[in-house]
């Protein structure tokens, strides 16, 4: 040690609410492009319900539906629904609960929310890097966006927010738990999200208690604001009814996961 | 509080902490001082309350009762102030082994607010100190364990701060990477004036690097000072005569004529003989003890260490103590 390393004085002071956010955002972004195992499925899973529902459903519900319904337009918001919906770096959190690595990031000044905020932005930007393939194959297949190419801005800009909004859930659960098999586990959340809807017929032909169920299933509201973007053109209702189911999910989840973060950082 | 710490005269300034888990008292009424500049050693074995008590002075915890200030800082109601003068390695190294070692303390002087140009320089200034070299640009999970204790020290450090917490910081790890802690530990202290509180169950890693030391057994903090005091509080020399169980209850009474012995210990088949001038007293402990009839198979003279002092104080080995914690 000599006299000049002794003169490298710095320092410390609190950063503001957006560098803190900065830093933890880029570093689980960092973090998510070193992930690719788990882009992978995330992007196979919905490209093969897409080619394999066209497949097998195509022809019997066109049949049975008014006449000129395009059964592609109406699976590619499935196919993206399902690629977006719970991806989140819940279980990174979980390692870093594990490992201590959170504490270090406790014992520092940074402002708490980040810890949480920083990595949905990870995880919507993923979620948008992961519509827009999808997008791309529905494109290929023969899908063609009635809105246009500010109609694909917008569809995107949904399936994003849908996806952030259902995040909530995976993170509440894994900073509640701090167990890996319970975030893994969350995917279950999805089943009733995904199934119990308008994922593979239009609304009108649900019937009996199905139909009951997707009535008050955000996800129905969702799908049909991405469909009126692809299928028909701007429609205003639809599009508002989406926003309004992501914002009641978002609300449920991040209730939960800002809960959650509280609960954990809390020092009791 | 305000801070102001170059005219404090305690660095951390504990008093009357509890610390409750349910009913379990893991921290109990400990009251504590560490001065400017001063390497204070917390000895104990596992489960003594020593993480407990640097997560509550290091704001990861809250006290259930009791009041302390770090840099001048109160732990409960200015936790970000603490935070932003203190520097942690907790007891397992915590680190993201996806990141590389730059990416994490590039990370860490963001989060202290600290700018590019401050960021730059002190990385190149830690990867030197602390030695990692080249792996600095490596993933973490590519690291030794003593490389990851080295790293975790640099983050500790990014933002040179006035107090330094080190929890078990050398455990589990062999003997030359400790003795490279031991030395970067001094390092600190001497060079930058750093003050150091470090939690060991290692009674030489103590001995060797604190000024002070206090010893925690059962939450209880049961005896402090210099190791120089402590050690002059068992006695200048120990005996250790070793005995057939079966004759042990005899020694106390065998050796009771000797007037140089100022106190007996008796744990299993050993006879701790605490003794000012011991170089004198063991020829006539080993007459006394022969005299009695008792045989004797082993009999050792040397200088009291901490794990006496941990025995007079506690009535157990700190190794026996941490065998009862873990069992």
């Amino acid at each position: 040690m000599t006299a000049t390393d002794i003169q490298q004085r710095v320092h410390a002071r609190q950063s503001g609410f957006f560098h803190d956010l900065r830093t933890v955002a880029l570093r689980a972004i960092r973090l998510t492009l070193r992930d690719s195992e788990s882009i992978g499925p995330a992007l196979v899973i919905p490209v093969f319900f897409l080619v394999v529902n066209i497949g097998s459903l195509q022809s019997f519900v066109e049949r049975n539906s008014a006449p000129g319904f395009d059964f592609k337009g109406f699976q590619l918001p499935v196919a993206v629904i399902f690629s977006v919906t719970g991806v989140s770096r819940a279980g990174s959190l979980v390692i870093d609960i594990q490992d201590g690595y959170l504490d270090r990031l406790l014992l520092t000044p940074v402002r708490r929310a980040t810890l949480l905020l920083g990595l949905m932005v990870a995880d919507i930007m993923l979620v948008i890097a992961l519509t827009l393939p999808v997008i791309a194959i529905g494109t290929l297949i023969g899908v063609h966006f009635a809105t246009g190419l500010l109609g694909v801005v917008g569809f995107v800009l949904l399936a994003g927010a849908w996806g952030l909004a259902f995040t909530g859930f995976p993170y509440a659960i894994a900073l509640k738990t701090g167990n890996p098999t319970a975030v893994n586990n969350a995917f279950l959340l999805f089943f009733p999200f995904a199934f119990l809807t308008t994922a593979y017929v239009p609304q009108s032909s649900l019937t009996g208690w199905l139909g009951h169920v997707a009535t008050y299933n955000p996800t129905t509201y969702v799908l049909a604001g991405m469909r009126s973007i692809v299928m028909t053109g701007w429609d205003a209702t639809a599009i508002f009814k989406a926003i309004c189911a992501i914002a009641l999910v978002g609300s449920i989840s991040f209730t939960l996961a800002f809960t959650a973060l509280r609960g954990r950082v809390k020092r009791s | 509080m305000n801070s102001g710490s170059t005219t404090l005269e305690h660095a951390i300034d504990a008093r009357g902490l509890v610390r409750r888990f349910g009913e379990k008292v893991a921290v109990d009424d400990v009251d504590l001082t560490v001065g400017q500049g001063e390497i204070y050693g917390f000895l104990g074995p596992n489960g003594a309350g020593k993480s407990t008590t640097v997560r509550m002075l290091t704001t990861l915890l809250k006290p259930t009762i009791g009041t302390a200030t770090v840099a001048g800082f109160d732990i409960i109601n200015s936790a970000d102030d603490v935070r932003l003068r203190i520097g942690v390695a907790l007891q397992d190294a915590a680190l993201d082994p996806k990141q590389t070692g730059r990416e994490l303390l590039d990370m860490q002087g963001r989060l202290y607010g600290l700018n590019p140009a401050e960021r730059s320089t002190r990385i190149n200034y830690l990867v030197d100190i602390v030695n990692i070299g080249d792996a600095i640009d490596d993933r973490i999970k590519t690291y030794s364990g003593g490389m990851k204790r080295r790293l975790d020290l640099a983050a500790a450090l990014v933002h040179q701060p006035e107090v330094l917490f080190l929890d078990e910081p050398t455990s589990g790890l062999d003997p030359v990477s400790r003795a490279t802690v031991w030395d970067e530990v001094r390092h600190l202290n001497v060079h930058l004036g750093m003050t150091i509180l470090l939690t060991t169950q290692y009674l030489e890693e103590a001995d060797a690097l604190a000024h002070r030391v206090g010893i925690i057994a059962k939450g209880k903090l049961v005896a402090e000072g210099t190791p120089a005091e402590l050690k002059r509080m068992v006695g200048a020399d120990v005996i250790i005569a070793r005995v057939p169980l079966s004759e042990i209850d005899r020694v106390p009474e065998a050796l009771s004529k000797i007037a140089e012995i100022d106190h007996i210990e008796t744990r299993q088949d050993e006879v701790i003989i605490s003794a000012a001038r011991g170089a004198a007293t063991i020829s006539p402990v080993a007459v006394a003890l022969s005299e009695a009839g008792i045989s004797v198979s082993d009999l050792t003279l040397r200088t009291p260490s901490l794990d006496d002092v941990f025995l007079q104080t506690t009535g157990e080995r700190i190794n026996s103590a941490d065998e009862m914690q873990s069992s």
